[in-house]
Order: C-alpha cells, then structure tokens, then sequence
C-alpha cells in the first residue's frame, strides 16, 4: 500500500518535472518576448517584466514579419488546397477504380515517405531555376505539395478504403460517371481524413525552412521560418526582439493545435502508426 | 426487365473498360509533383555526382573524382561519425524517456490530457524556431542553463555550449531530443492504448507487479511500435539539418557538422553543387541502408 503511494508520487514528480522541461521554454521566450532590450540586460533572466510591453511585436511587425507572415501564408494555403484535390483523386483511384497496377501505385507513393529531403535539393533547385520559378514564392508550392504527398495518400486511402461501396453502387446504377462519384460521394464522405490532412500539412507548410532556404533569395519573398533565421542573424544581440519573431512565427501553428489537438497529433503521426 | 439489365450491364462494361484511363488521368497530377519534385531527383542527384559543377551553366563529367575525393574528405567522415553520435545518444536518450512518459501518461493518472497536450507543445514549433530558441538557452551570458547553473552553485559547470568544439555536437543533440521525445511518447501512447485490458486483469490476478507487467506485456505488446520508432528515429538523425544549422552552423570549426548540413553548406555556399550531390546520395545510401539492415535484423529476430 504504502509502495503504491510512493509509486504515484514519483509518478507525478516525473510528470511535473516534464512538464517543465517541455513547457517552461516556451514561458520563458514569452516573457523575453516582453521585456524591452534594456530592461533585458539589467534584470535577471528569471524576471518577469517590469510591464507587459508589446513595444517588440510592433516593431517585430515592421521590421518584416506581417510580409512573412503574409508570404508564407500564400504558399501554405495554395500548396494545402492543391495537395488536398491531387491526394484525394490519386486515393480515389488507389482504393475505388480496379485496374492492374492499384498496389503498386499506392507502395510508390507510400515509399516517397523513405526519402529524405535534402537527398533532392540540387535537383529541385535546378528544376525549380529552369523553369523560371526560382525566387517565387508559386515555386514553392510544387515541391510541398510532392513532399506532403506520401502522408496525405497514406491517411486518404486508409480512410476511403473502409467506406462501405453501396453507395457507390447505387450511384453507377443511376448512371454517375466515376467522375461524379468522386466529386459527390467519395470526396465528401472522406470529410474528416481530409480535414485531418489539411490540417497536418498546414502545421508541416507553416514551418517549411529547407525548400524556402535554397529557393527564394529576396527578403521580400522570405517565408516565416526564412524571415525567423535571417531575423536571428541580424539582431543577434537583441534577444527579446528575437524572441519576438519565434513567438509571431509559432501563434498560428499553436493556435490551430489548441482547436484541432487530434488533428494535428493524428496527421503528424499517420505514416509511423502503419500496422 | 431484360433491357434493364442488359442497358445496366453495358454501363458497367462501358465504364470498366475506361478504368484505366480513368485511372491515369486522376493520377497524373499526384504523379507530376511526386516525380518532379522527389522521385527523379536521386537518379538526377546520382548523375551530378559524378560532374564538377557550380549550379550555373552545364557541369563538367569528371566520373568518379568526386567520389573518391568523398572517401579521403575528413569532415565528410566527421561529420558520419556526428550523425551517429545522433542516432545511439537518441535511441539511449529519446526513445526510453518518450517509452516512460507514456507509460506513465496511460496508468490513470490525473490531469493526463492536460500533461500530454503540453508535452506535444515542442513537436510544434519549426525547427528554425527550435534552434532559435536552444540557442538563446545556451548563450554563455543570458543563456537560460548557465543562469540556472549559476543558480544553483553549479558555476563550475558553466561552458559556452554551443561555441566549444567538445561539446557542440552534444548540445545541439540534447535539443533534438527535447523535440522528438513528444513525437515517439505519442506513437507509444497509440500503442499502449490498444492493449487489450484484459492482459492486465489476468496479470493481476496473478500477482504481477507494475514491473512485470510491463517487461511481460507492455513491452511484447509494443513490438511493432517500438520497432517503426527505432527506424523513425535512426532516419530522422541521419537526415537532420535545420536544428543545428541553426544553432551552430555546423560548427565550430566543423565540430557539429552532419551529412546535411555539410551538403548543404558545399552545394549553396560554395556553389560545389557536384560535390554535393555527392554527399547528398551517400546520405540517402546511409539512411536507406541503415533503416534496411536494422529491419532485416529484427526480422531474422522473430
């Protein structure tokens, strides 16, 4: 009995201990956030500040972030709504139409999850450098949508396969083409996977670095996690003001965590969880 | 009732007999991005290793130069040794403490959601916002753990964390780690969750302890998990990049460089782009082989 106590009390010292580890950070940015530069360099880290000063985020604002901001939402919505159609049609006909090479298509497409990225930046830079999109914030958009691919056909099809086919069956005696089944039964009824992949490619596009890094060149066009880096670079010093980027850059993505926790956690779990 | 079904059969046929134009038109457009953009890029990257070639213009063949150059380039080797410093400190580190807290998050314990949607809290951030952050916690001056460590007398221990070459590459590693712990916690959680109740009941009525029960159950039961988990974990420190970029650069001197950030700083900063092409497909010869050998090694297992 006694044993047993001791084990939840240590249980809850661990649990307390993470929480700290893993949230105390993100209290602790927030509060440099607020400080002004001086009041940084003369008080202890440890302080609260003196008054809750958005002085930083105004002028984090002006100093680039609302075009960041902007820039990357852009890029992350466009590559959300293509990759949203592509994947479903390409699931539709993994798991609704018959024809010879169904498996084979899905185990390509799944397989895509294996490559790592930066195993294809020369060539998509090229690629992205021919055919004239290299510092365009559309240039983006392609290779997104092809890296989100393997995930969003993987939560697709797994849904879509366990819709029952009466329904369908119904519609091709009424005379739909598979054209209108897709449009009118499969699509709406993949509702929540699609809402799930939505939503995990909108975190996975918001955070994007690696494609921005080596595609876009102008300040102008810097997505968030660009803008966030040079940021760091050129007020290096200016800790608060850079804490203040960090904070603007990750608001959405927790946000949308906050509403959607399931989403997000399933979508950016999918491709581990296979069996 | 006859011309029902005959007119029923032909609109089948006819729509069977379509399947597979159907098909290719509702692929293509996946199949466009996925082949442009990730598929025909490793062939492409494996063609350009073997060209001496600025990124600008047509490339010049010089066959394998580039690849025996690889094999004597010792911050190349350096950099192989850091990401498997990576993959054993994060097998040691990540995947036992993530095990635990989900061990621990699913034995009926209050406030489990609220713990578990902040211990997710890091998988959320960028990995740009991640160096950012870690590298505010390591700053030798305001630095939060030198600061702590002052605190708590600990002053003899403070150290530039990420400006000293010994212990740059651990540094950036306990950062990592710090973000990937949710993702693996989750995936156990997935796991142990769907143990079925009932292993535990007869557990207990056999008087086994949380311990056996868990060496007997749990970790049978969480196999396959456990073993996606490994093979997660072993790519994803093969193939990390931004994290350190961010925090150190790959540096001092080399001293946290890995296979990423090296091809990266070759191909976009000095314009070698053939050369690192070539560091490029040896790290996706690394992960792929790795992941395959550690597969085929629990497979002869079972």
């Amino acid at each position: 009995m006694l044993l047993g106590k001791i084990t939840i009390f240590l249980k809850y010292i661990f649990c307390l201990v993470w929480l700290v580890i893993a949230g105390y950070p993100f209290i602790f940015v927030f509060n440099t956030s607020l400080k002004e530069r001086r009041e940084f360099f003369t008080t202890s880290v440890w302080s609260s500040p003196e008054s809750w000063q958005f002085q930083n985020y105004i002028e984090a604002v002006k100093a680039g972030f609302l075009r960041y901001f902007l820039n990357t939402g852009f890029v992350t919505f466009s590559a959300v709504i293509l990759i949203v159609i592509i994947a479903a049609m390409a699931s539709y006909v993994i798991t609704r139409i018959e024809f010879k090479y169904s498996n084979l298509v899905f185990l390509i497409f799944v397989a895509g999850m294996m490559i790592p990225i930066h195993s294809t930046l020369i060539p998509v830079y090229r690629v992205t450098r021919t055919i004239g999109l290299y510092n365009t914030l559309t240039g983006l958009i392609g290779p997104y949508v092809a890296f989100g691919l393997p995930i969003s056909v993987f939560i697709l099809t797994g849904f879509m396969r366990d819709i029952p086919p009466q329904m369908e069956e119904a519609a091709i005696i009424d005379g739909a083409s598979k054209f209108q089944i897709f449009t009118k039964i499969i699509f709406p009824l993949s509702r929540p996977a699609i809402f799930t992949v939505a939503i995990y490619n909108l975190v996975i596009f918001w955070n994007e670095f690696v494609y921005a890094l080596i595609l876009i060149s102008s300040p102008g066009k810097w997505n968030i996690t660009l803008g966030l880096w040079n940021f760091q670079g050129r007020y290096g010093t200016n800790i608060p003001m850079v804490m203040t980027g960090v904070i603007i850059s990750a608001v959405p993505v927790i946000i949308l965590y906050l509403f959607f926790q399931d989403q997000v956690i399933r979508g950016m779990t999918a491709g581990a969880l296979k069996e | 009732m006859e011309k029902i079904n005959s007119d029923k059969k032909r609109i089948i046929n006819n729509i069977l007999k379509s399947n597979g134009f159907f098909a290719f038109l509702f692929l293509l457009p996946a199949f466009f991005f996925f082949t442009l953009y990730l598929l025909a890029p490793i062939p492409l990257s494996g063609y350009y290793s073997l060209l001496r070639w600025s990124g600008v213009g047509e490339g010049v063949f010089i066959g394998l130069n580039n690849w025996s150059r690889l094999i004597r380039d010792s911050t190349f080797w350096l950099a192989v040794g850091n990401n498997f410093k990576l993959v054993f400190l994060s097998l040691l580190i990540q995947l036992p403490t993530a095990l635990f807290l989900a061990v621990v998050l699913t034995s009926k314990i209050k406030l489990d959601k609220f713990f578990k949607t902040v211990y997710f809290f890091p998988m959320l951030l960028s990995t740009v916002a991640i160096g950012v952050i870690w590298g505010y916690i390591y700053n030798p001056n305001v630095g939060l753990l030198n600061n702590f460590l002052e605190a708590v007398g600990l002053e003899h221990l403070i150290l530039d964390w990420l400006g000293s070459r010994r212990y740059a590459i651990y540094s950036t590693i306990v950062a990592i780690c710090w973000r990937f712990v949710p993702f693996h916690m989750i995936l156990y959680i997935a796991g142990i969750v769907g143990i079925p109740e009932q292993l535990y009941e007869a557990a207990e009525i056999d008087g086994a302890n949380a311990w056996v029960s868990f060496r007997h159950i749990t970790l049978p039961q969480l196999k396959t998990v456990i073993k996606n988990s490994v093979v997660l974990s072993i790519v994803g420190s093969l193939k990390i990049f931004a994290e350190i970029f961010v925090m150190t650069g790959g540096g001092p001197n080399h001293a946290s460089e890995v296979m990423a950030t090296y091809m990266y700083t070759t191909s976009f900063d000095s314009y070698r782009m053939g050369y690192g092409s070539t560091i490029a497909v040896s790290l996706f010869l690394i992960a792929f082989s790795v992941s395959l050998i550690f597969l085929y090694l629990t497979r002869k297992k079972q």
